[in-house]
């Protein structure tokens, strides 16, 4: 302060001067900066979950087909599925876009065409358009023309055609399923009971020798077995055979924006509808039955259309046999961390450790898993009860990836995560509990087991509910340890010993991979993506809501009241 | 008896505090006073010459002292005197302080408490101990209540049920809480949390009820029905118990124990160390004119 200013004065300008506390003080550009972080990693994480739930909700819903005329005479059906404004560099002058889904991959050789709006001489939106998903082939788009039974065509003109589409359609889905169920489940049976004999002569080989009765007797019963096969299979053939060839009687006939007849088995199409036609309850009872396929179906078309019901099955079911391995693990590790090593450098250089191993890249454990789990353990477990396995089908069970390896494998990945969550737990629990019970006479494990556990339990829980998020959300390590492409038996299925964890399965995660990044035509693949990962994140959330809310029931329990 | 030591003394203080008080902080060695009539007494629990150390500090600086059996012992003394440490030392609890070393033994009953063959888990089965803050386990008020028969694998429903009554009635809890036994003691308001608390520790019937400031935390209703408590259980256990309220200790005791820096300075009957103490620093201290 100026040493000249009037001692009154300046004691006055002091008072005003101490009346405000001075911005940092107070603490405001704090709370702005704190808040503005908080807002802006929000801001992301909304964004990706409203992009991902908006993209992956709006594939299923059917959109118009629209008919352009192209000035070059081409025309084309399809949806507009984008619009794009581009500068021309040339002319500087800006040329709107619009991406169409044409479809009819086998007549143009591509799913979307980029079409400038200046090319566009006329719109339409035709009545009868009919977009239709196909077996194989991908979708089409074009009018129904002509139904054909026996070859000779009974009906023409679109509304006639659909109707006898409409009444013909089911009976013959119906028999198409009936027979992949024969192919599926009775064959495979016969199979199975194949695959069962040849082992069990391979087994009397190991067992007794070549030369043994046993061998013998188990050599006739296979005979035995595969004459009986022999004529099952032939008669699953005459089965199927009568289904196929009933279906192939009936054909449909489009044409094309163009004009190109195209005619199709009647048993090739999964489902069609006229979207310029429909009313909002209509084009709803499209968008759920696509959505119910999505979620109970087999995969067709490399995984780019259908369902991926397996996937589902496989995520859920790693993830909890991850939990169930996880959990035990890391409570007890975290315990003796805590309870029972007395602090000192060898206790700290463990906790380090175990949090470095946090940071440790997924891929590694994948490679640890792949090379201990299966080739280790998993071998080991080959030549102690599956050797025929080996002998006979030179096919190991348990020494190649499966679920099993795959759920043991994260569990490692996130046992870090675990262990550090149960040891903050444990550490919350205050010191005057185990004091009381201490005093009461209790023993450390009494102590632990009745009054630290159940303290401890909610964080424990917090802690496992990070870890089957992480988990769940794993890819690398699992293409290493069992995660396949596509995997046709489920881990569990009614087929003895109904539990198969040595079986390879599929994953949602690893499933975005494999249609968004490997597929031939990942650009028709790509609705398909934002909706399997809508779907992965939907079931994460299941997961994590369902252990939240029992973290809330246990935490209820102990509610403290303020006093 | 006293310390000739008085020339260190600052010539500003008080007469009062020339002697033992100051000698003591000035780290010498004094004699406890303590009065015939506790030797009279038949004793609970003896404590012999203890020494205790929390790593190279030394908390308690050979303590001996009888406590009287079915009386209540009070301890009083300013803060970190090493009154807890004391009582902790009695039930072991500071064993679990990794640094603590001792010497010198308790006996309760004529059992050695520190000797190396005692089963601690045993010992302190045999002594109920209630702490400064109510620490109610999180379970139902039931179980807390028979937590020590439960861990000693008790699983008659009808004994469990009569000890729970018997024990809250003790308390003086039962009425208040007889129709919620199964709900979660920490529903309880801070009084009745200490009160059970005080019935978990008399449960298994111990032979020495230690509780450390049990009325510090709570407000002066239930402070007054934790005293009325402590006095009924007079007569039928041994108390011994850790306060900063000398209308308290006054009200509540029959012994007093006066402690200063991890000694014992003087202990007698209440009425002797509140009316005609031996020293005149306890006088000051039990009238609040010291410090
Ligand atoms: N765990 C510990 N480690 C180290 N020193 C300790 C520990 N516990 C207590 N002390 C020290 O021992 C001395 C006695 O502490 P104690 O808790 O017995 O005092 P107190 O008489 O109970 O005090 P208060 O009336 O405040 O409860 C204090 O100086 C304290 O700092
Ligand atoms: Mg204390």
């Amino acid at each position: 302060m100026n040493s000249d200013t009037a001692p009154r004065r300046r004691s006055s300008r002091r008072r005003v001067r101490s009346s405000y506390t001075n911005l940092a003080a107070h603490g405001e550009p704090w709370v702005w900066l704190t808040a503005g972080s908080l807002g802006t990693a929000l801001a992301m994480i909304i964004g990706l979950l409203l992009f991902i739930t908006a993209r992956g909700l709006a594939t299923f819903w059917p959109l118009p087909l629209e008919r352009v005329q192209l000035a070059d005479g081409r025309a084309l059906l399809g949806e507009v599925t984008d619009r794009e404004q581009q500068v021309d560099e040339s002319s500087g002058e800006t040329v709107s876009q619009r991406l169409i889904r044409t479809a009819n991959y086998e007549l143009t050789g591509q799913h979307y065409q980029w079409i400038d709006d200046a090319d566009i001489i006329a719109f339409a939106k035709p009545d009868w358009a009919t977009a239709v998903e196909r077996l194989e082939g991908g979708r089409f788009h074009g009018t129904p023309q002509y139904f054909y039974k026996d070859g000779d065509v009974v009906a023409t003109g679109p509304a006639a055609t659909w109707q006898e589409f409409l009444e013909i359609h089911p009976a013959v889905r119906q028999r198409a399923a009936e027979a992949k169920s024969i192919d599926r489940h009775e064959r495979g049976h016969v199979q199975r009971e194949l695959r069962a004999a040849r082992l069990a002569v391979a087994q009397a080989e190991l067992d007794f020798g070549v030369e043994s009765p046993e061998h013998a007797s188990a050599m006739a019963a296979e005979a035995d077995v595969q004459e009986r096969a022999a004529e099952e299979m032939q008669r699953f053939d005459e089965q199927t055979a009568t289904l196929r060839d009933e279906n192939a009687r009936y054909e449909i006939g489009f044409l094309t924006a163009d004009g190109t007849d195209v005619r199709m088995p009647v048993g090739e199409v999964v489902r069609g509808w006229q979207p310029n036609m429909l009313t909002w309850p209509g084009k709803l009872a499209v968008y759920l039955d696509r959505w119910q396929e999505f979620l109970t179906d087999d995969p067709r078309e490399a995984n780019s259309a259908g369902g991926v019901f397996p996937a589902i099955w496989g995520t859920v079911a790693m993830t909890l046999i991850m939990a169930i391995f996880v959990a035990p693990f890391g409570v007890l590790a975290a315990l003796y961390l805590r309870e029972y090593a007395s602090s000192g450098p060898i206790t700290s250089a463990v906790r380090i450790a175990i949090n470095n191993l946090a940071g440790v890249p997924s891929i590694v454990y994948g490679a640890f898993g792949l090379g201990f789990f299966c080739y280790v353990v998993g071998a080991g477990i080959d030549d102690l009860f599956f050797e025929a396995s080996l002998v006979a089908d030179n096919q190991p069970v348990f020494g190649t990836g499966g679920l099993l390896w795959a759920s043991l494998t994260l569990a490692l990945l996130t046992l870090p995560v675990v262990i550090v969550a149960t040891e903050e737990a444990l550490a919350s629990v205050p010191n005057s509990m185990r004091e009381g019970s201490y005093a009461c006479g209790a023993g450390k494990w009494q102590t632990i087991r009745r009054i630290v556990l159940p303290r401890a339990l909610p964080g424990i829980m917090t802690g496992l509910i990070l870890a089957m998020a992480r988990g769940a959300g794993e890819v690398a390590p699992l293409m290493l340890v069992g995660v396949k492409k596509l995997a046709s038996e489920l881990p569990i299925d009614g087929v003895f010993p109904f539990i198969h964890p040595e079986r390879e399965f599929m994953h949602l995660a690893y499933l975005i991979y494999d249609v968004g990044f490997q597929s031939p035509n990942s650009q028709a693949a790509q609705p398909m993506v934002f909706t399997i990962t809508f779907l992965l994140v939907a079931i994460i959330a299941v997961l994590n809501i369902a252990a939240i809310w029992i973290r809330g029931r246990l935490r209820r329990r102990f509610e403290t009241q303020q006093f | 008896m006293t310390s000739s030591s008085s020339a260190k003394t600052d010539p500003t203080t008080t007469a009062f505090q020339e002697d033992r008080l100051v000698a003591v902080a000035a780290g010498i060695d004094v004699p406890s006073e303590v009065h015939e009539q506790v030797a009279e007494e038949q004793p609970v629990l003896e404590i012999d010459s203890f020494n205790l150390w929390y790593g190279s500090k030394q908390a308690l600086h050979g303590i001996s002292m009888p406590i009287p059996e079915r009386q209540v012992t009070a301890l009083v003394g300013p803060s970190g005197c090493g009154k807890s440490t004391l009582l902790r030392s009695v039930n072991r609890l500071n064993d679990l302080v990794q640094s603590v070393k001792i010497t010198g033994d308790m006996r309760l009953n004529g059992d050695s408490i520190y000797d190396r063959r005692t089963d601690v888990i045993e010992l302190r089965k045999r002594m109920g101990m209630v702490f400064q803050k109510p620490n109610p386990f999180p379970m139902s008020i039931y179980e807390n209540v028979v937590y020590a028969l439960r861990i000693d694998g008790e699983r008659n429903r009808g004994v469990l049920d009569e000890v729970c009554e018997r024990s809250l009635r003790g308390a003086a809890l039962w009425d208040e809480v007889k129709d919620r036994l199964a709900d979660s003691a920490l529903g309880l308001s801070g009084g009745q949390q200490q009160r059970l608390c005080i019935a978990r520790a008399i449960a298994a019937e111990p032979e020495v009820l230690l509780l450390d400031e049990p009325c510090s935390a709570l407000d002066p209703i239930a402070t007054g029905k934790v005293e009325d408590l402590i006095q009924e259980l007079r007569g039928t256990y041994s108390v011994l118990m850790v306060t900063h309220n000398m209308q308290q200790a006054s009200r509540t005791s029959d012994y007093t124990a006066f402690m200063y820096l991890g000694r014992l300075i003087e202990y007698g009957p209440t009425t002797e160390i509140f009316t005609k103490p031996i020293l005149r620093e306890t006088e000051a201290y039990v009238t609040g004119r010291f410090g």
